[in-house]
């Protein structure tokens, strides 16, 4: 029963509840009405009838006095269907025609009888019915009483029949609009059930469950549509948190089992104080490298997740380039690398500057790192627009990145074999790519001469999208 | 002798807080602790203290409203404040609340402690000075130009801004996220050795005609500036 409680509480089923009632009242209405106006024709007909036949027997008896009008009323009273004549004599008393009983004191007055009166008929004495007529009466000069008046019953039955009609009708619609609100209203209950039975499995961790879809791009579906967009966003969040959480696992256990080996073989060794400061030095290094892996790890996360999006800004890029440029030169001089800055003037971008520099700066240190054996030692730092975004790119003659491993190299702690043996977290470049997505741009690698036989660069191009403002 | 430096620590983790208390006193910092915001609050505004060290996450009172409710009351001791929390936006409130330095949790502690002691000696640092002065070198921040021993020494841009803030703090150890931070405003881990390489430079400028050194690293913690001899602090 709480069932059809639920029923009733649907949206639909309370519309169609008050277009019903709403639309009962109007048909109500319209019957009424027509009826009444037909009625009133049907009594104006029969009115005019019964005027045309008084005119008649005015003339009647005009022209041939009582004698004649009496035969002439006689005559008609007798045909089938025939109007009702009645011929009464100064005190009332029926002298002739074809009714058998009146109602009392209808003759006492002149003129129509005003309301519908009730009479039986001599032709049908033996069923004693009783019927329903208008009439008008006429006094003679002499006392005696005509009353001429037309049966109503046709009007009587119309009326009955339109208001069977009336009562049907409405029924017939009762019981439709209930099947209606029926079916409308278990059909969206059951659309919804179905969702929540969907939400209900995703809600038990189900991720990848979606919401149905009836495919008819009503309202339903387009609700089903963006809540599965937003179903499809959070398992993509999720994953990403999953594979951070499955590569901290993996990625820091390694440093942290090195840690403990450390301590364990210092407290092994009978070594002298110097020695244990040389292990203590080692240990305290090798938490800085964990330290320094777990903030760029967070670091990661906040920028993907946009907390840092509030303190966006203008930021003068070449004076930001120009001071990156400025603060990694001679590192690059040291490993007789020569840093290059190709920087136009006063181009700006909306964001963050900390950021950017840091991202700029991790670029710059891996084309530092990876730069060596190449038989150039140029790395470039170059500034440019293309069409209409901003392109900033660090390009290098090292030996580059396969085409295939691009995406990867961006991925956490993905590491090129070849470059295991480099320090570092394995997290610059996604921190380059989440601080660019940040900024609606994009990471770019390519190589930086695409035709050489063998160290074919890299070029990493941070790309800023046209300002919008 | 200086008057020893007086700091309260406010800090709600028991074993920390006694830690750093153990550590500042053997470099020679008398300090006090409150475990919790307001008896923190309560501390720094009865007693007169040299730098406050304020945990950002603390029970019954947070750390920023501390801040802001001391600098309410007039109470400008400068401030550090320590989080746990992430870098990015976590520095930019945190200054905003009132603190004048920020170190995020896990922090070395001879960073702390450099820290501490600039902030601290503050009060009687040269901030009108126009010339910086030690031992035989000279900056002047006006004309932008550094002598020493009367003979101009010719430093790019950085590197005059690297040495004035290093003769600024002289006498005092500087980190070098302290110089990343102050010379050319980025608070990020570079990675390399890019600071320690930028130093290099300018101490060969400064010191390779000259028997004296005067740019000296300390290990483990950063670089100083100080004249050869004088054996204070």
């Amino acid at each position: 029963m709480s069932r059809l409680r639920v029923l009733f509480r649907t949206t639909a089923v309370r519309l169609s509840a008050l277009y019903l009632l709403l639309f009962s009242l109007c048909a109500a209405f319209l019957v009424f009405y027509v009826t009444a106006m037909s009625q009133r024709l049907l009594e104006q007909q029969t009115k005019d009838a019964v005027t045309a036949e008084v005119a008649q027997v005015e003339e009647i008896y005009a022209r041939a006095g009582v004698n004649g009008l009496l035969r002439t009323l006689e005559r008609r009273a007798r045909q089938p269907g025939a109007n009702l004549y009645v011929i009464a004599g100064p005190t009332g008393e029926i002298l002739a025609g074809n009714v058998a009983s009146l109602q009392p004191g209808l003759l006492d007055k002149e003129g129509w009888t005003g309301e519908a009166f009730r009479y039986q008929r001599y032709t049908d004495e033996s069923r004693k019915e009783t019927h329903v007529a208008l009439a008008h009466v006429l006094v003679l000069d002499n006392g005696l009483r005509i009353l001429v008046g037309r049966d109503l019953q046709e009007p009587e039955k119309f009326r009955v029949l339109v208001r069977q009609a009336l009562v049907v009708a409405l029924g017939i619609m009762g019981i439709g609009a209930l099947i209606i609100w029926f079916a409308i209203g278990r059909n969206a209950l059951k659309r919804i059930d179905r969702m929540s039975d969907a939400s209900t499995r995703i809600m038990a961790g189900d991720l990848s469950q979606r919401l149905p879809m009836s495919g008819s791009g009503d309202e339903f579906d387009r609700l089903s549509e963006s809540l599965n967009a937003m179903l499809g966003r959070i398992e993509k969040l999720n994953e990403g948190l999953r594979q951070v959480s499955d590569n901290i696992a993996h990625d820091l256990k390694t440093p942290l089992t090195r840690l403990r080996n450390k301590a364990e073989a210092a407290l092994a060794h009978k070594a002298t104080n110097s020695g244990y400061r040389a292990s203590l030095e080692e240990i305290i290094g090798e938490s800085d490298q964990l330290i320094r892996t777990f903030n760029a790890l967070l670091m990661i996360s906040r920028v993907e997740a946009g907390a840092a999006a509030a303190e966006m800004s203008d930021v003068n890029l070449s004076q930001s380039v120009a001071d990156c440029v400025e603060l990694y030169e001679p590192v690059a001089d040291e490993q007789a690398l020569k840093l290059e800055a190709d920087v136009p003037a006063d181009i700006h971008v909306s964001g963050n500057r900390e950021l950017i520099g840091q991202a700029l700066g991790n670029l710059i240190d891996n084309a530092i790192k990876y730069s060596d054996g190449g038989a150039n030692p140029l790395i470039k730092v170059s500034l440019a627009r293309r069409d209409g975004a901003i392109v900033l790119s660090v390009a290098d003659h090292g030996p580059g990145v396969p085409a295939d491993r691009r995406d990867d190299v961006v991925e956490r702690f993905v590491r090129l074999d070849e470059s295991r043996s480099k320090p570092g977290t394995g997290l610059g470049l996604s921190l380059v790519e989440a601080v660019m997505e940040m900024h609606q741009g994009s990471l770019e690698l390519s190589d930086t001469v695409p035709d050489a036989e063998n160290n074919r660069g890299l070029t990493a191009s941070m790309v800023f999208p046209a300002r919008s403002g | 002798m200086v008057t020893r430096m007086k700091i309260l620590i406010i800090e709600d983790d028991l074993e920390a807080a006694a830690y750093l208390a153990k550590a500042f006193r053997e470099a020679g910092i008398v300090s006090d602790h409150a475990s919790d915001g307001e008896s923190g609050l309560f501390m720094a505004s009865e007693n007169s203290y040299d730098v406050l060290v304020i945990d950002r996450m603390l029970p019954r009172r947070d750390g920023l409203s501390v801040i802001s409710e001391l600098r309410r009351k007039g109470v400008h001791t400068p401030v550090l404040i320590l989080s746990a929390l992430g870098q990015v936006d976590d520095r930019v409130t945190g200054l905003r609340a009132g603190g004048d330095d920020y170190l995020p949790k896990p922090y070395a502690f001879n960073e702390l402690l450099a820290r501490v002691e600039v902030l601290g000696r503050r009060k009687g640092a040269p901030e009108q000075d126009m010339v910086y002065r030690v031992g035989d070198l000279e900056l002047d921040r006006l004309s932008h130009t550094v002598r020493r021993q009367g003979r101009e020494l010719l430093l790019q841009p950085r590197e005059f801004r690297l040495l004035e803030y290093l003769m600024k703090n002289a006498g005092q150890v500087v980190t070098r996220t302290m110089l990343l931070e102050n010379v050319w405003d980025y608070h990020f881990d570079p990675q390399t050795n890019v600071i320690d390489v930028h130093v290099s430079r300018l101490r060969s400028k400064i010191e390779k005609d000259f028997d004296q050194p005067l740019l000296r690293t300390v290990r483990g913690a950063g670089y100083m500036i100080k004249e050869d001899g004088r054996t204070d602090a």
